[in-house]
């Protein structure tokens, strides 16, 4: 039990590591078309004594039931760190290509889509908790510590927020906005959004904590020792917050990646050729691909694991509070 | 006791009597004498059953008069008939309502002998007086019927006389070419439900959605049962209708065809899969090789028509008044209106690719807007380049065009080239295309973004208030002929979507279209015409104002179990039959 906490840590920084340095570990461009290999399935990688290796695919129009064949004339090597142009972790020599997720429908590599869709995603859910933690806290804080009138005002702007249907926000803000963002202006303006939304929910928790901190004996003490109300908040209340604030964070990060990939899924994210994982998910809502192509669900499938191993980790912070708690 | 049993059995009687009047009248009447049916030549097969089709959309109307959307034509295409009719199968005109028409020796007047003793499927006859009626209709500017457009001649309509009872006389003011295939898909209207309406100004208004089954009439082989908005529309058998089979008998063979509204592409495909709908129509190549792989499990038969009328295109905006607020556009223009950059464009798209990737190999790359489907008016002499990026830098080059050395294209006055193509995001295949267009302009230095956008929104930027860079669109064609698309060669056509609301021509090559185009309407001698429309080609293939892009196969499906089923490349694909469509 006590390994839960370090373990999920570990492995969400694994996570995070392998897409940060997607550029690296994915063999191909996230664009790269390879227009021979369209929806190709998974590369098989054989396994010789001393090396794995692969064979080049074929289409044959469906007579078999990828419509793929492989060629086994020659074989190609996979390399490990490779240096051709770019350094990759692993590939293999032209014309040969590996693509460990299959292909999409251009014959992209899903692999590497994969991991360029779920940095992007991943960060701007990281990044979005962030903007809406410092705010929720900074706004819960402030309620909770002044009460009266200011405490009233921030919980009544509050309790807009929650109301707000964001997505008809969303479709509002975009509809603002230019034809055509790029990428990164696309990924900041989620970013913004989804964050300047989802501060009000957090800060309720946040204020109620402090409603309760403030009249802890040691914060009187501290007041009546004649310490300032910033020293109080940074001192005193601030730590008793961050608990909480964590806990939140490893429930907020999947929730906010959720809404990015709902905002792409419905073509109001990131645009072509960018991968993100709403992107590779909005393949799906073609019924020719969820019934033909089952490497499409590949990318849903890994999501479920990190996914899985931020509720570990809120569970396991959680708990880890409590002990604390008591 | 007694008296209560003998008033039940009288009612019973009655009961039953009047469930066979209606019976009676439901089905097929009998040919009378002197009645001038069409005999159809098609197999002849099973009298009754029901038919069920997808429609995306609901209708919006059911007056033919005014309908500008598909699923309404789809519903009243089977409701009435026309007086000349275009064989969907063998693309030539064929007599409908009319029993034969001549033209007069100059070309100007065209008399048409109309079938005796036909009557509408309320049982009341039909006459001239219904086609002066029809065409006093559409010709009225104040109904603003679409189809009005195609009856004016050089800004002059068509006069329609009434000779006599069974004949009509229609007049033009100048000869026009294939004058006879105007008269498709102009559905004659009965006077006698219309004409209080018409007198009253309410004609648009007549025949609405809500309006009910028996205030409409029509000639088609059936008519409307029942319209449950949300759920389906089900015509029911016209029991009056003018073609009967080989065995004299009355078509058509169906009882009822259903139209059930299932408004995605997939979710028509699961219907069809599932056995809820007999026929499909409009669907996507991928679509087509799922349903083709269990065909033989599911008893489905499917159909590649091969190519169709249909082309895709990418256009550029050459507007000459674009709105203030897209303030970049003016200086990008000025590229865009070079003919070399539009030929560079043309040359750097893979084509093939296109037809790889888009339509898995189900579709045909195209040079001009004239698919092979049409094989009367193509230009065989213009030859489809294959893709060269070299070819396309050697262009570039030629005009002045320069590079930077990370290989960014810069147009003559030293700016980069970028562009945003639009595509309707609603369609997924003509996204593909835009995509696959942005990775090939890449390979010549051109930055292009692709933004899809909701369809009504993205014409609203095209037609209404020019703020676009680029987009992909496609024209569909419902006839072979070159004549319904003058809309989008001449200078002032509704259609000629890169230079909307001119009315002189901004280049000369533009000015010889326009003129070609007009002069093939007037002449009478299809070889004539031809020579002039392949000029047209050979134009629209030089100078580009649309880089045709490929034209998608027409893919069609049916039940086994469904006769006749004699699919066509013509739209509708597969209805255009209804009446000799049987169940086995």
């Amino acid at each position: 039990m006590k390994l839960t906490l370090p373990l999920g840590l570990l492995t969400l920084i694994g996570i995070h590591l392998l897409f940060l340095f997607c550029g690296y570990i994915a063999p191909y461009d996230e664009a790269q078309q390879d227009r021979m290999a369209a929806f190709a399935p998974p590369t098989k990688v054989h396994l010789a004594r001393s090396y794995p290796y692969i064979y080049v695919c074929a289409w044959n129009a469906h007579e078999t039931d990828s419509g793929y064949d492989e060629d086994c004339s020659q074989k190609f090597a996979v390399h490990l760190f490779v240096n051709g142009g770019d350094s990759h972790l692993f590939g293999v020599a032209s014309p040969g290509r590996i693509s460990l997720f299959g292909t999409d429908g251009l014959g992209r590599d899903q692999f590497s889509r994969f991991l360029f869709g779920a940095r992007l995603s991943l960060f701007a859910g990281i990044l979005a908790t962030f903007l809406a933690l410092l705010l929720g806290t900074l706004i819960g804080m402030t309620a909770g510590f002044y009460g009266s009138f200011v405490d009233s005002t921030l919980m009544r702007f509050a309790e807009l927020f929650l109301a707000l249907p964001w997505i008809y926000l969303l479709l509002a803000v975009r509809a603002f906005l230019p034809l055509h963002l790029s990428p990164i202006q696309t990924f900041f303006l989620l970013v913004v959004i989804i964050g300047a939304i989802g501060w009000a929910r957090p800060a309720r928790l946040v204020r109620g904590i402090v409603l309760s901190g403030k009249e802890r004996n040691f914060v009187l003490a501290a007041k009546n020792l004649g310490a300032s109300n910033g020293y109080i908040l940074r001192r005193h209340i601030l730590p008793q917050v961050y608990g909480v604030v964590l806990a939140q964070a490893a429930l907020l990060v999947p929730q906010y990646v959720l809404a990015e990939i709902t905002l792409s899924f419905l073509g109001l994210g990131v645009g072509e050729p960018a991968a993100s994982l709403g992107n590779l998910l909005g393949e799906l809502q073609q019924y020719h691909v969820i019934s033909s192509y089952w490497w499409m669900f590949l990318p849903g499938i890994a999501l479920l694991l990190i996914f899985f191993s931020y509720f570990v980790m809120a569970n396991a912070l959680q708990r880890r509070l409590k002990f604390i708690a008591v | 006791m007694f008296r209560i049993t003998w008033v039940r059995h009288v009612f019973i009687l009655a009961v039953l009597a009047a469930a066979q009047s209606l019976w009676a009248a439901d089905a097929a009447q009998p040919v009378r004498p002197g009645e001038d049916v069409a005999v159809s030549t098609a197999e002849s097969g099973k009298f009754g059953g029901r038919l069920s089709i997808a429609l995306r959309s609901e209708p919006k109307t059911f007056n033919p008069v005014t309908l500008v959307d598909g699923s309404s034509r789809e519903i009243t295409g089977r409701l009435h008939a026309d007086l000349l009719h275009i064989n969907r199968a063998s693309q030539q005109t064929e007599p409908a309502l009319a029993k034969s028409w001549k033209v007069s020796k100059d070309g100007l007047t065209y008399t048409v002998a109309l079938r005796h003793g036909i009557r509408f499927s309320d049982g009341v006859p039909f006459d001239a007086d219904d086609v002066v009626f029809s065409f006093q209709v559409y010709l009225d500017e104040k109904v603003h019927s679409p189809q009005r457009d195609l009856l004016v001649v050089n800004d002059k309509p068509i006069v329609v006389k009434k000779l006599d009872q069974y004949t009509v006389a229609f007049q033009l003011a100048q000869p026009y070419a294939a004058a006879e295939r105007l008269f498709d898909n102009i559905a004659i209207l009965p006077k006698h439900l219309l004409a209080k309406a018409y007198e009253q100004g309410k004609i648009g208004e007549s025949w609405n959605i809500s309006a009910h089954p028996a205030e409409m009439a029509g000639l088609g082989p059936f008519r409307l049962k029942e319209y449950l908005p949300g759920q389906r529309v089900t015509l029911e058998r016209n029991p009056y209708y003018w073609k009967t089979n080989k065995e004299k008998k009355r078509l058509p063979y169906l009882d009822e065809m259903t139209f059930l509204f299932v408004p995605s592409e997939d979710a028509q495909i699961i219907r069809f899969q599932s056995g809820d709908t007999d026929v499909i129509s409009r669907i996507s190549a991928d679509n087509f090789a799922l349903l083709e792989r269990d065909q033989q499990s599911r008893g489905l038969h499917m159909v590649d028509l091969g190519p169709g009328l249909e082309f895709n295109f990418l256009f550029f905006n050459l507007n000459s008044v674009v709105p203030k607020s897209a303030n970049t556009l003016a200086a990008k223009q000025q590229v865009f209106r070079q003919v070399a950059f539009r030929q560079a464009v043309s040359a750097a798209i893979d084509r093939d690719a296109i037809i790889k990737l888009v339509y898995r190999g189900r579709g045909t790359a195209l040079v001009t807007q004239v698919t092979p489907a049409n094989k009367l008016w193509r230009n065989d002499k213009i030859v489809l380049q294959k893709r060269s990026v070299d070819r396309a830098k050697d262009i570039l080059r030629r005009a002045n065009f320069t590079w930077k050395p990370d290989g960014t294209l810069l147009s003559p006055s030293g700016s980069p080239v970028e562009f945003t193509i639009l595509s309707s995001a609603s369609n997924a295949q003509r996204t593909q295309m835009a995509t696959i267009i942005q990775q090939d302009l890449k390979d010549i230095g051109i930055t292009v973004q692709v933004v899809p956008m909701e369809f009504r929104a993205l014409l609203d930027r095209v037609f209404q208030s020019h703020d676009y860079e680029a987009a992909v669109l496609a024209l569909g064609g419902g006839d072979v002929d070159p004549n319904p698309q003058m809309n989008v060669w001449v200078e002032d056509g509704s259609n000629h979507m890169w230079d909307l609301g001119e009315t002189k021509p901004a280049t000369p090559w533009e000015a010889e279209i326009d003129s070609l185009m007009k002069k093939q309407l007037s002449t009478l001698k299809v070889a004539d015409r031809k020579k002039l429309y392949d000029r047209v080609q050979q134009l629209v293939a030089d100078n580009l104002p649309l880089i045709c892009l490929a034209s998608p196969n027409i893919l069609v499906g049916a039940k086994n179990k469904v006769g006749n089923f004699n699919p066509s490349i013509l739209d509708p694909y597969v209805l255009w039959n209804s009446e000799e469509l049987f169940i086995r």
